[in-house]
């Protein structure tokens, strides 16, 4: 089993990327669950969802305690929450970052997903969309296939410049 | 279809697929979601329906009470305190033989103010003549509200069923889900009791001392006989659609000789405690009760048995707990779990296995 905490902020749309992203999975012919921690959030407050993949169906519901991979879409969120909370060690952390040192130990993946959003005018109610460009960065790191992750995107928001959000996050992730 | 939705979703695909005449729901979280998309398909035509937006939950169900007595489908959605509203109407849907569905999602009465799963809320409408079931996974949601339309509506039942999902471990899970369309599964409603709107008549005239009894073993015969209609239902069911339930599921039960009794979601996330346990030497087995009325016959006979109760009633103890204790005349090691969205791992199930104490009641995360 695939484990994936999202670190975000309320109305960034880390909700919806754990959504999109178990889609892609079950695109890919996987099992996949998605469920967010609802506390009660408010915009701007810091929210966890989750996302577990698998070969067979899924039974837990309980959260995800060690993950394989933390996806942190508001590195803002780490001041106040430590979102390397029992990462496993061979564990890797995402980062929605124009640059990155590596976080402890894990190896460390980036993406400016924020300019990737603006540059393609993905902005809704003032706040950039970072849930379809995850997918991209997420697929480069073998997490989803980018054939399953354009599906998913297409299948949710149809909007083209979504899958063309992903296709840069894609590009741009250097492994 | 094949998808993934949330379990809210599923619940509406479903109704969506039975065509109900008259959908009548006033929002309450973690509900809401269910009849805000049932309202979006009446508005895109996607079924048609009347969809009344009513005041209350309260009048919620006597909507759906005055639009069933005429001989229609019907279905509402609520939860928590929404449902203790309505508590008066539900008993009355069912002593009127109503076969009204409706999804309750589970969540904890307040205060303290709190939105997330428990199944007391449902468990206090368990003595008002409502058939109900509890179910474990997005797809499980889908195909027992599509069940329970026929379950309810069978002749040799007429009594409302409540489908019961946990507060959003369920409601707001994405998981695969497949669509299906019922066709002659669902057959048309026939109400034998239906007033004639153009001829219209009395109903529910006073019922003295001499006859009223007769009317109340009526709703516990019916009760009695809905076991066989609903084994029958899930057994069509799954020749037609290939996905099989129970009264209760059953995982690895066989040779065990502890079985964790539980029901929604606690009870899948059962499973995969059982298996931690087997990996131990721990011959253990899960039950999940599905359905709670009418109480499934349960094989328990010469084992142990640890209950986990999401709910709780006061001064006496867990309702489950307490209905197999009744049942069985056995000593559970019972557990109380998961109230108010409590959070309860695999890991923690299993530790209440390897503890258990028969006669003793655990309250989870309180020190003893």
């Amino acid at each position: 089993m695939y484990e994936i905490r999202i670190h975000s902020r309320g109305g960034q749309g880390g909700v919806t990327a754990a959504r999109l992203i178990a889609l892609a999975a079950f695109r890919d012919g996987k099992y996949a669950t998605a469920f967010p921690f609802y506390g009660a959030e408010r915009r701007g407050a810091p929210v966890v969802s989750f996302v577990r993949i698998d070969d067979l169906p899924i039974k837990i519901y309980s959260q995800i305690a060690s993950p394989d991979l933390v996806v942190v879409l508001d590195s803002s969120v780490m001041d106040s929450v430590d979102v390397l909370h029992g990462l496993k060690a061979e564990g890797s952390v995402f980062l929605n970052a124009a640059h990155s040192e590596s976080i402890g130990d894990h190896r460390t993946y980036h993406v400016d997903l924020t300019g990737i959003a603006l540059r393609n005018s993905l902005v809704v109610a003032g706040s950039p969309i970072l849930n379809t460009p995850v997918l991209g960065a997420l697929a480069k790191m073998g997490v989803i296939t980018v054939e399953s992750a354009k599906k998913a995107i297409s299948e949710m928001f149809p909007d083209e410049r979504n899958t063309r959000a992903a296709e840069e996050a894609f590009q741009e992730l250097a492994l | 279809m094949l998808t993934i939705a949330t379990g809210n979703k599923a619940v509406a695909a479903a109704v969506k697929e039975v065509k109900p005449s008259v959908v009548a729901a006033y929002p309450i979280t973690p509900q809401t979601e269910i009849v805000e998309t049932i309202a979006d398909y009446v508005d895109a035509g996607t079924l048609s329906a009347a969809y009344i937006p009513v005041e209350s939950e309260h009048s919620a169900m006597a909507a759906c009470i005055g639009a069933s007595i005429t001989g229609v489908r019907t279905f509402t959605a609520t939860s928590s305190h929404g449902l203790l509203y309505m508590h008066e109407m539900v008993n009355w849907a069912a002593a009127a033989r109503l076969p009204i569905v409706m999804a309750n999602v589970n969540r904890a009465l307040g205060p303290g103010w709190n939105i997330w799963a428990e199944h007391t809320d449902s468990l206090q409408e368990r003595d008002t003549g409502w058939l109900q079931v509890y179910v474990s996974t997005v797809q499980e949601a889908f195909d027992t509200t599509m069940m329970a339309f026929r379950i309810a509506e069978d002749e040799r039942v007429l009594l409302p069923v409540m489908v019961n999902l946990d507060g959003f471990t369920l409601s707001h899970t994405f998981q695969s889900l497949e669509t299906v369309i019922p066709g002659d599964y669902l057959p048309p409603i026939s109400l034998p009791h239906a007033i004639d709107v153009e001829k219209p008549c009395g109903y529910g005239p006073m019922t003295g001392p001499d006859d009223y009894f007769r009317f109340r073993w009526d709703i516990e015969r019916s009760m009695r006989d809905s076991g066989a209609v609903i084994n029958e239902a899930q057994r069509i069911f799954a020749e037609k659609f290939k996905r099989s339930y129970g009264m209760t599921e059953e995982y690895r039960c066989e040779d065990a000789e502890v079985l964790v009794i539980a029901m929604g979601t606690l009870g899948k996330e059962a499973e995969v405690a059982v298996d931690v346990l087997r990996n131990e030497g721990i011959k253990a087995g899960s039950l999940r009760i599905r359905w709670f009325r009418p109480f499934p016959d349960l094989d328990i006979r010469g084992r142990d048995v640890v209950v986990i109760d999401r709910d709780y009633s006061f001064g006496f103890g867990g309702i489950l707990a307490d209905s197999i204790r009744a049942r069985y005349s056995c000593s559970v090691s019972s557990v109380i779990a998961g109230l108010g969205g409590q959070e309860v791992t695999y890991n923690d199930i299993a530790a209440f296995v390897r503890d258990r104490k028969p006669g003793t009641e655990h309250w989870f995360g309180v020190k003893a």
